[in-house]
């Protein structure tokens, strides 16, 4: 049912934990459908004064494919400037973890609106 | 080490029972209706078999009919009595917590004109046998209430739901697939009209099930053909299927009951105790003997599952994700468990197979990866 790189990754899972002084949080979840994520995100620069996603770090509550997306997320997006981490789709998720069942591609668009949210936290705060 | 505790999805095959069903794919291969020798070879081992399951229900060998399982003899059972009583009335008493066979057969049901009542259980998982009484009207023909639940283990009283359908005079009906062999169920004391039994629950093949039903009860067969067990389902009998069933019905024992009762306390008494914020779903006492049913707050049962599963160890869980729909387990919500605590319950079943060891390193496992679990959990707050 799910692919290796999924399970992989589900045993495996990088950038778990908080953020305590971050710079934009992003929280999302449905108790309903089993699944709850909170985002954080560390804003920095790059060497052409762009805003870059310095850090990142990912709690979730919920099933392997839950689990799976948002670790790959926080690893598509770590480094990247805020312009590209918004370009990302929940389709790229899905891709980059080799597919995922059906009845599990909401857990990529939950992951995607986290990250989103979190950038939007940032956006706000400043 | 494999550890396989998924007993109440279905069971090892005992390798008596394997040797009692290859002679009747090889040697004794005959059809039970044909009239030669190798026909009457496979007439007489059904009709022991039948009398070795109608003998462990109390009930006579001609109110046994042998099916292809639970499902069947569940749809049997409540269409073949919904249709053959439909002058009488339309009335149909289920609960909340029976098993898919059992609510879908109902929910089509509904669609021909019946109507159903669902009743409510309690937080242990009992029906409320208030309610089944006020729920009887002159338009009643049947009750159906499963036995042992196959998620939580509550074992209903049958003696106290069958004498309420007797006074009421209403046909009673009881899904014993999970009970059967470990519980004890005597169709005559308990006042039952129709009861399902497989299997494959009990170290037995896959695809051989039976439906009692007791003698006078007017039923519409679901298959119609040859006119196979007493006219009520048609088919050339799964005779090797059936001497299977019957041989593992006879290595049923107490002391395999009482060897699981005694390993299942263990499990959960250890669970609880040494892995915080958990709760058992379903009663202490007048439960099965092999159901252990476990919600862990803060975290989700398939990723549990799976965890486990990478050590070797095989459960299932009460959650959505086990399966394609997004909702949880209708049982857990029925006893009142919130979305997220329904999400985070595992079943585990055990077999006479289970041994001591296997449940200490299942509890140790369990510890481990709970806590890995909740350090990833935005429920866990410190």
């Amino acid at each position: 049912m799910y692919t290796e790189k999924v399970m992989d990754i589900f045993r495996k899972p990088c950038n778990i934990g908080e953020i305590k002084d971050a710079d934009g949080v992003g929280k999302i979840g449905n108790p309903t459908c089993g699944d709850i994520m909170e985002l954080y995100i560390k804003v920095g620069k790059n060497k052409d004064g762009e805003e870059i996603i310095k850090d990142i770090k990912v709690k979730t509550f919920g099933c392997v494919a839950a689990i799976a997306t948002s670790s790959i997320l926080t690893e598509m997006v770590k480094g990247k400037t805020l312009k590209e981490a918004r370009k990302i789709g929940k389709d790229d998720i899905a891709k980059e973890l080799g597919g995922l069942p059906p009845q599990k591609l909401h857990c990529s668009v939950l992951a995607h609106s986290a990250l989103l949210k979190a950038i939007e936290d940032y956006e706000k705060k400043k | 080490m494999k550890i396989y505790l998924d007993n109440g999805a279905t069971t090892k095959v005992d390798d008596e029972v394997v040797k009692a069903v290859t002679k009747y794919f090889t040697a004794e291969y005959g059809n039970s209706s044909s009239i030669h020798q190798v026909g009457r070879a496979a007439k007489e081992a059904l009709e022991n078999s039948r009398e070795i399951i109608a003998k462990s229900l109390n009930a006579e060998p001609e109110e046994i009919i042998f099916t292809s399982g639970g499902t069947e003899s569940n749809n049997l059972a409540i269409k073949g009595i919904a249709f053959a009583n439909k002058e009488k009335g339309n009335h149909i008493i289920i609960t909340k917590v029976e098993h898919d066979c059992v609510l879908n057969a109902c929910r089509w049901l509904e669609t021909q004109g019946f109507k159903i009542t669902y009743l409510d259980v309690d937080k242990e998982g009992f029906i409320d046998l208030e309610q089944l009484k006020s729920s009887i009207n002159n338009k009643t023909i049947l009750v159906s209430v499963i036995h042992g639940n196959n998620e939580i283990g509550t074992i209903n009283d049958l003696e106290a739901i069958g004498k309420i359908c007797k006074e009421n005079k209403v046909l009673f009906h009881t899904d014993a697939c999970q009970s059967f062999t470990k519980t004890e169920i005597d169709v005559k004391k308990q006042n039952l009209d129709l009861a399902t039994i497989n299997a494959h629950k009990i170290h037995g093949p896959k695809g051989v099930g039976a439906l009692y039903i007791k003698k006078y009860t007017k039923i519409i067969p679901l298959f119609h053909g040859g006119g196979q067990e007493f006219n009520k389902r048609s088919g050339t009998v799964n005779v090797s299927g059936i001497v299977g069933f019957a041989k593992a019905v006879e290595l049923a024992n107490k002391a395999d009951i009482e060897k699981m009762e005694k390993l299942r306390d263990k499990l959960i008494n250890q669970v609880l105790k040494e892995i915080s914020h958990t709760m058992l779903n379903g009663p202490r006492k007048k439960r099965l003997c092999n159901n252990v049913d476990i919600s862990f707050e803060f975290i989700e049962g398939e990723s549990l599952l799976m965890r486990l599963d990478d050590q070797g160890i095989e459960v299932s869980t009460g959650s959505a994700c086990s399966s394609k729909s997004l909702e949880p387990s209708h049982v857990l919500l029925a006893i009142g468990l919130k979305h997220e605590t329904a999400h985070g319950t595992l079943r585990m079943t055990l077999s006479k197979y289970t041994t001591e060891k296997e449940i200490d390193k299942t509890i140790k496992v369990l510890k481990e990866e709970v806590a890995a679990l909740r350090v990833m959990s935005p429920l866990v707050k410190d």
